[in-house]
């Protein structure tokens, strides 16, 4: 990382307003570093590497059955809540310049899949809907706001020149959707990909997706099985492009409905009303004691909230500082101008599975190994975001470098790397970090559910003692951080990104 | 002058791009060239004539022996001006001091570079990122990359277009003293007749015109340039050719 020091890049200078933005951020980490709980368990972490590693490499197929039948469901579920979610989003995007949709759609996506997933689970049981559910809401409101995004960057002059008469839905279909018809189905393709790695996570809260198997055999030591999810889980994502094909749509999305799990245990058990208006309220407020209420109160946030959102916080720094550092070092490995167009396939390759495999996954196998506490977290959230990040920029690196960007006279390796590459790619790759900057925050709140002292260990324990009032208080904070992040993020890539818009 | 004597050596030289445009005429078609060291050559023709294809032809001739400015110059927007021209003398340099460069910049090059941006006019402007620079501004970088190379062969594509007239003479005139030998693209035709002494003209991929610069006014190279936008230009003629050069290479 460069430092850039007095006057040498004075403020005329792009690099020093970024190198300073790196300085704070990491500056921060090391602070958290101070804060954060990253104690190490007395587990033999290399034993069980070695058999989680050996597991890898020799898969079992014992359950076939099983196997397909956890695969095909987690596609199912993926597939209809796309399906659902996306007209919705499409639909909220053109409402976008409402406060009150911006404000929905912040609330929707802030709060993640698997709280979403705990909330039906007390309406609806693990059943369909509860899955559906789960994934349908955050993503209609990541949706919506994407694609208001993309929107915007259109042309304005179509919609300007169309008859004022017609109404703004057809308007919008007449001019911005074709307009933008490639970036938002590229951007919903990408999102099945997210969908299909949310939907095996609503395993590791009862679903009989990929996770819920994927548990099952980490927890009993069955590492063969563990690999042959992992990597049957892989070839899914990786094969997205030659399975998904526009015509076959509407025949998988009937196949989807069929395959979709019976439900399990109570299908009608709690009431909806009855869960709004008295179960998520502390008795105290619903008796009208304030005094109970206050006490009610400074007990949680002394106990639960504040505890929760400083682990969580802090984690996060370090997340997203060592997510950079890790993009830094690996993106070279995968791109052709610094490694060449045949030794970049093994980078590109490593980078592929830290894409695929979602955080929960890794987090869950780093536990085993270390214990439970905020190092695997860190460790997780760092190797999937940086390899989602990492892939991108190489492939950025890559675009370049076809299109002729390169100079025959370009120096190689390492200065190409610190001279050429590094500053070309740079901008994007902060603006890439502070985006998920957002998503590492909720994935770190949501891995307290294995039991490291983040947000969502007090939710996910407050759902189990059935104290729904305490749960509902943590998810409305885990929210309102979510969406304070969100702000500090987008004030941050606005004072880096108009210098890269100019060129 | 003996064949090995030459710097750059074409011989009936056909060169097409692959990729989508498979099949149009060739970028370049039965180019003939010989340049010897200490020629200053201008190389002239209308916008897609394939003058920046010969440019990079050239310089895959002599890679080590030239220093490139490339169209728009390659240029690193994020990094500094300073940076950008150092960026000339990264083989000059060891690998751990090039990264200390970026971190604190070396106390030589500094100085041979700081008066270079001082006959470049980029005295102030040596350490505002070159994203921040005018186009005027940041071919001057790319031009002062390609002095900072330090070769005795200079090959640029159109290296002061962007700069205001009596400038871009100065730059050319100082270029051409630093360089033993340099080929150049030129719109500015009278830039071309008076500071260089061969001149040659491309046109649809073809060499239409090569001849000492005193031997040629400012009417004829009009001329040249007209030509190509009047319907009697024979495009077709060029795709006749193809279909020639495809069957017998």
């Amino acid at each position: 990382m460069k430092v850039s020091t007095k006057r040498w890049w004075p403020s005329h200078s792009s690099a020093r307003r970024l190198n300073a933005v790196c300085l704070l951020m990491i500056g921060a980490a090391v602070l958290a570093l101070l804060g954060v709980d990253f104690q190490r368990y007395p587990v033999d972490p290399w034993q069980e590497l070695s058999r989680i590693g050996w597991g890898l490499l020799l898969p079992g197929w014992s359950e076939a059955t099983t196997l397909i039948q956890a695969l095909l469901q987690t596609v199912a579920f993926a597939l209809l809540a796309v399906a659902v979610s996306t007209p919705l989003g499409l639909l909220l995007a053109m409402a976008f310049r409402w406060r009150l949709v911006r404000m929905l759609c912040a609330a929707l996506r802030s709060v993640h899949e698997l709280f979403w997933g705990l909330i039906f689970m007390q309406l609806f049981g693990i059943s369909p809907l509860t899955g559906l559910l789960a994934i349908i809401v955050p993503f209609s409101g990541v949706f919506a706001k994407v694609f208001a995004e993309i929107f915007e960057q259109q042309s304005p002059l179509p919609a300007r020149a169309a008859p004022k008469g017609a109404s703004v839905f057809i308007r919008t279909l007449y001019t911005l959707i074709p307009q933008s018809w490639p970036a938002l189905l590229s951007y919903t393709r990408y999102r099945f990909e997210c969908a299909l790695r949310s939907s095996a996570i609503l395993g590791f809260i009862g679903l009989p997706t990929l996770g819920f198997h994927l548990e099952t055999a980490f927890k009993q030591g069955q590492y063969s099985e563990a690999g042959a999810l992992m990597w049957a889980f892989l070839l899914l994502i990786a094969s997205i492009r030659w399975w998904l094909r526009p015509w076959l749509i509407v025949p998988y999305l009937i196949a989807a409905i069929w395959l979709l799990p019976d439900t399990i245990g109570f299908s009608d058990g709690g009431s909806l009303w009855r869960f709004v208006s008295v179960d998520i309220w502390p008795a105290a407020l619903l008796a009208g004691d304030w005094h109970g209420l206050l006490h009610w109160f400074s007990v949680m946030f002394s106990q639960q909230v504040w505890p929760g959102v400083v682990q969580t916080l802090l984690l996060t720094q370090i997340a997203v500082v060592l997510t950079g550092f890790i993009v830094l070092f690996t993106y070279p490995f995968a791109s052709r101008a610094l490694v060449g167009p045949w030794l970049r396939w093994p980078g590109r390759f490593v980078l592929l599975v830290l894409r695929c495999t979602p955080e929960m996954v890794l987090a869950f196998v780093l536990l085993l190994l270390f214990g439970p506490s905020g190092l695997p977290v860190v460790l997780a959230l760092a190797l999937h975001n940086g390899g989602l990040i990492a892939f991108l920029v190489a492939n950025a690196s890559d675009a370049a470098f076809r299109s002729g960007q390169a100079r025959a006279d370009d120096p190689r390796g390492l200065t190409r790397y610190a001279y050429i590459e590094t500053p070309r790619r740079l901008p994007a790759l902060m603006a890439f970090l502070f985006y998920r900057w957002e998503v590492i925050l909720r994935e770190s709140a949501i891995m307290g559910i294995l039991g490291v002292a983040t947000l969502g260990f007090y939710i996910d324990s407050a759902f189990e003692e059935i104290r729904y009032d305490r749960a509902f208080l943590l998810i409305v904070v885990t929210a309102l951080l979510n969406m304070l992040v969100d702000s500090l993020s987008r004030r941050m890539r606005g004072a880096f990104s108009q210098q890269t818009n100019i060129t | 002058m003996t064949a090995s004597a030459e710097l750059f050596q074409l011989i009936r030289c056909t060169f097409r791009y692959s990729g989508p445009e498979q099949g149009e005429r060739p970028a370049l078609a039965d180019i003939t060239l010989t340049i010897g060291p200490g020629e200053k050559v201008a190389l002239l023709g209308p916008s897609g004539a394939g003058k920046s294809t010969l440019l990079d032809l050239l310089y895959q001739q002599q890679p080590q022996c030239s220093a490139l400015q490339p169209q728009g110059g390659g240029l690193v927007d994020l990094l500094s001006a300073y940076q950008n021209i150092f960026i000339g003398g990264l083989d000059r340099v060891g690998t751990v001091a090039a990264l200390w460069n970026l971190v604190r910049p070396l106390a030589g090059q500094r100085q041979a570079i700081t008066d270079l941006a001082q006959r470049l006019g980029l005295q102030d402007k040596l350490w505002h990122s070159v994203d921040r620079l005018s186009g005027g501004q940041r071919q001057r970088v790319a031009l002062g990359r390609a002095l900072f190379r330090q070769q005795p062969v200079f090959l640029g594509d159109e290296p002061v277009s962007a700069v205001d007239p009596v400038q871009a003479a100065e730059l050319l005139t100082y270029v051409l003293q630093q360089h033993e030998t340099a080929v150049v693209c030129l719109h500015n035709r009278r830039l071309a007749l008076d500071l260089f002494d061969r001149i040659v003209v491309l046109q649809g991929g073809r060499i239409c015109c090569d001849a000492p610069a005193g031997d040629l006014s400012a009417e004829q190279l009009d001329h040249f340039y007209q030509q190509d936008t009047s319907p009697l230009n024979p495009v077709a003629c060029g795709h006749q050719t193809d279909g020639w050069v495809i069957r017998t290479s």
